[in-house]
């Protein structure tokens, strides 16, 4: 809307205005204005509307208001259709309130996804990654059993394929409390990739939990903060690593100072062993040992 | 596309269907409550209430004054879309399973499951249009097939009527004797349960789907095998698209596959193909749970899918849709 500025009473002639109107008569039309003129909408469907009026302190004031006309987009409702938009709510409906969320639209994206291209075999290993990404999320699954991989059915100890192979998964393990692992892998785990999940991580697994467990590497003078993810990234260079554990006091969250790796190869945690004991991380010395006594 | 989520029933969805003018959405769940809702927003508009048994089934008459539902109860009832009130209550000795309204919706072909000494059967009945002569009795009882028969509609015209069921055939009838004039071919036919079964617009063509993991499509007329396309997991559900040449597969897992593949939320999914090449162009994520019920809008830019979670996604497609190239 533009106002584009009063305009004053016309000045009295200076000499006899044409029909003879002397100014009295003049000034007695002050009361009228111009009448409104509409300038139609033109061909990008811009209207102009100009009118006269009064402001506050008695001035006339043209007001010239431009407008665009567009039309909607076509309206696809048949006529019935659009009648049927204003029906009453009938049944369970009736009851409704503004805010209730039965109806809502989808936080997520969803897209029509391609599938892969013909005769990749994507399908195999994302079937053992994405257990570990349903860890990784939490929430939704509630027990695992890290001996069978299988979710909901069992815990660990109660795993009736206890001697059977490891599957071919390497994960984090859950820290302390295994009944309450859950909760644990619960929290705050949404967008946390486990070590096993990220990119060029190492999922190969062993043949025989057992033989893992022999070649489980203590580690200890750990400081405060050091996390699983820590130490799998200290011990990643020696070798294939298939389970990292840091003993973490769940009531400060801190570690307790200690942790166990084990490696898929003996000869991966000797180097380790070899190479990491003493070393110095994050102010502390490490010191890196075999779990069990061994004897080589 | 954003779906857009509509959690009206608590239990799985059984049956969608959109009105002729595509801007009302039938849904039907096994919760006894058919619903309505706006097929533009997922507004709810109302519920139809007086099932006392899980809603099978549902068919909508042309000009959407009239709506039908097949019910566990072993009823089937008419009601009045507007109101939700009923008109009339057919009554049966087994729950009913299919329903669908016949051109013109003077008539309604209804199936009905075995139950106990019944087996099942399909029965024509005529609709009045004002509901207070309606009357009880059935134009044309056709017995026959063994086992359920999930899914039965009108053929071209109204001349026939098409079934199919547990038995894996598919069936032409003749609408007005009961005659058996076709039966789908056994070896190329389906292996398994047919679970459901979807016409082209224009009632040339139409789709089956079947647990034994494959949709086919047939000729109306001559009964013959065009298509096959086939999925990973059993076909609860089936649509076509009115507007291109797409078919939609909705289905489930099967029993023994549950523990092995993974239970990420939202992964079961409504995959298109094309309908001429038999390839797949894609999925269409988000659902909880195996898929029950697919549904086009008449003007193919949107549809609907209703899963075992008792979810309702309503998908308004994006403008590259339309440009899809295999």
């Amino acid at each position: 809307m533009m106002v584009t500025g009063a305009t004053q009473n016309p000045a009295p002639p200076t000499k006899l205005r044409w029909g003879e109107l002397d100014e009295d008569d003049g000034e007695d039309l002050d009361f009228l204005l111009p009448p409104k003129q509409v300038i139609g909408p033109d061909e990008n469907g811009i209207k102009k509307v100009i009118e006269y009026k009064f402001n506050d302190e008695g001035n006339k004031v043209k007001i010239t208001t431009t407008t665009r006309v567009r039309k909607l987009a076509n309206a696809r409702l048949s006529k019935q259709a659009v009648e049927r938009r204003s029906w009453p709510k009938f049944g369970d409906a009736v009851r409704e309130d503004v805010g209730s969320r039965l109806t809502m639209v989808s936080t997520e994206e969803i897209l029509l996804e391609r599938p892969r291209a013909p005769g990749s075999k994507a399908e195999e290993p994302k079937a053992a990654g994405d257990s570990l990404a349903q860890l990784g999320k939490g929430g939704a699954v509630l027990m695992v059993c890290r001996t069978c991989g299988k979710k909901g059915d069992h815990w660990t100890s109660r795993c009736p394929y206890k001697d059977l192979a490891l599957p071919a998964e390497s994960f984090v393990d859950k820290p302390a409390v295994p009944e309450t692992a859950t909760a644990a892998a619960g929290s705050g785990k949404n967008t946390y990739v486990p070590p096993g999940m990220r990119a060029g991580a190492d999922r190969s697994g062993t043949d025989m939990r057992r033989r893992n467990d022999e070649n489980s590497v203590r580690v200890t003078n750990l400081s405060e903060d050091t996390r699983e993810a820590d130490l799998h990234e200290l011990f990643r260079p020696f070798g294939a690593v298939s389970r990292v554990y840091v003993a973490i006091d769940q009531k400060t969250g801190m570690s307790r100072g200690f942790g166990f790796v084990n490696f898929v190869n003996k000869d991966d945690a000797q180097r380790a062993i070899n190479k990491l004991n003493g070393y110095g991380y994050d102010n502390l010395i490490l010191r890196v040992e075999w779990a069990t006594p061994r004897t080589n | 596309m954003r779906p857009i989520l509509m959690k009206g029933h608590e239990r799985p969805l059984t049956f969608l269907k959109y009105n002729r003018d595509g801007d009302l959405l039938f849904s039907c769940a096994k919760d006894h409550t058919p619903t309505v809702w706006f097929a533009d927003n997922g507004e709810r508009l109302g519920t139809y209430r007086g099932h006392n048994g899980a809603v099978w089934t549902c068919d909508v008459s042309r000009d959407s004054t009239r709506l039908i539902t097949g019910s566990a109860d072993q009823t089937v009832k008419l009601w009045n879309v507007q109101k939700g009130t009923q008109l009339y209550t057919f009554n049966f000795g087994s729950p009913a399973r299919s329903v669908e309204f016949a051109i013109g919706d003077k008539l309604a072909v209804i199936t009905t499951d075995p139950f106990m000494e019944l087996t099942s059967a399909i029965h024509v009945k005529r609709i009045a249009g004002d509901p207070t002569e309606q009357t009880e009795e059935s134009v044309l009882v056709i017995k026959g097939p063994q086992g359920r028969i999930n899914r039965a509609v009108w053929g071209p015209l109204n001349r026939t009527i098409i079934s199919a069921g547990e038995d894996a055939v598919i069936r032409i009838w003749d609408s007005e004797t009961g005659k058996l004039l076709k039966e789908s071919d056994k070896e190329s036919g389906h292996k398994k349960t047919i679970t459901s079964l979807t016409k082209a617009a224009d009632g040339s063509h139409f789709l089956s789907g079947s647990l034994d993991k494959s949709a086919k499509l047939w000729d109306t007329r001559t009964l013959t095998l065009i298509k096959t396309y086939g999925t990973e997991r059993p076909v609860n559900a089936v649509a076509m698209s009115p507007l291109l040449d797409h078919v939609v597969l909705g289905g489930g897992q099967d029993a023994s596959a549950v523990t092995t593949t993974d239970h990420r939320a939202g992964k079961f999914e409504a995959k298109f193909y094309d309908k001429i090449l038999q390839e797949e162009i894609g999925g269409v994520k988000g659902h909880f749970g195996p898929i029950n019920a697919l549904a086009f809008n008449p003007d193919g830019k949107s549809f609907s899918s209703g899963g075992e979670d008792g979810y309702v996604r309503l998908h308004h497609f994006d403008p590259d849709y339309f440009n899809i190239k295999i």
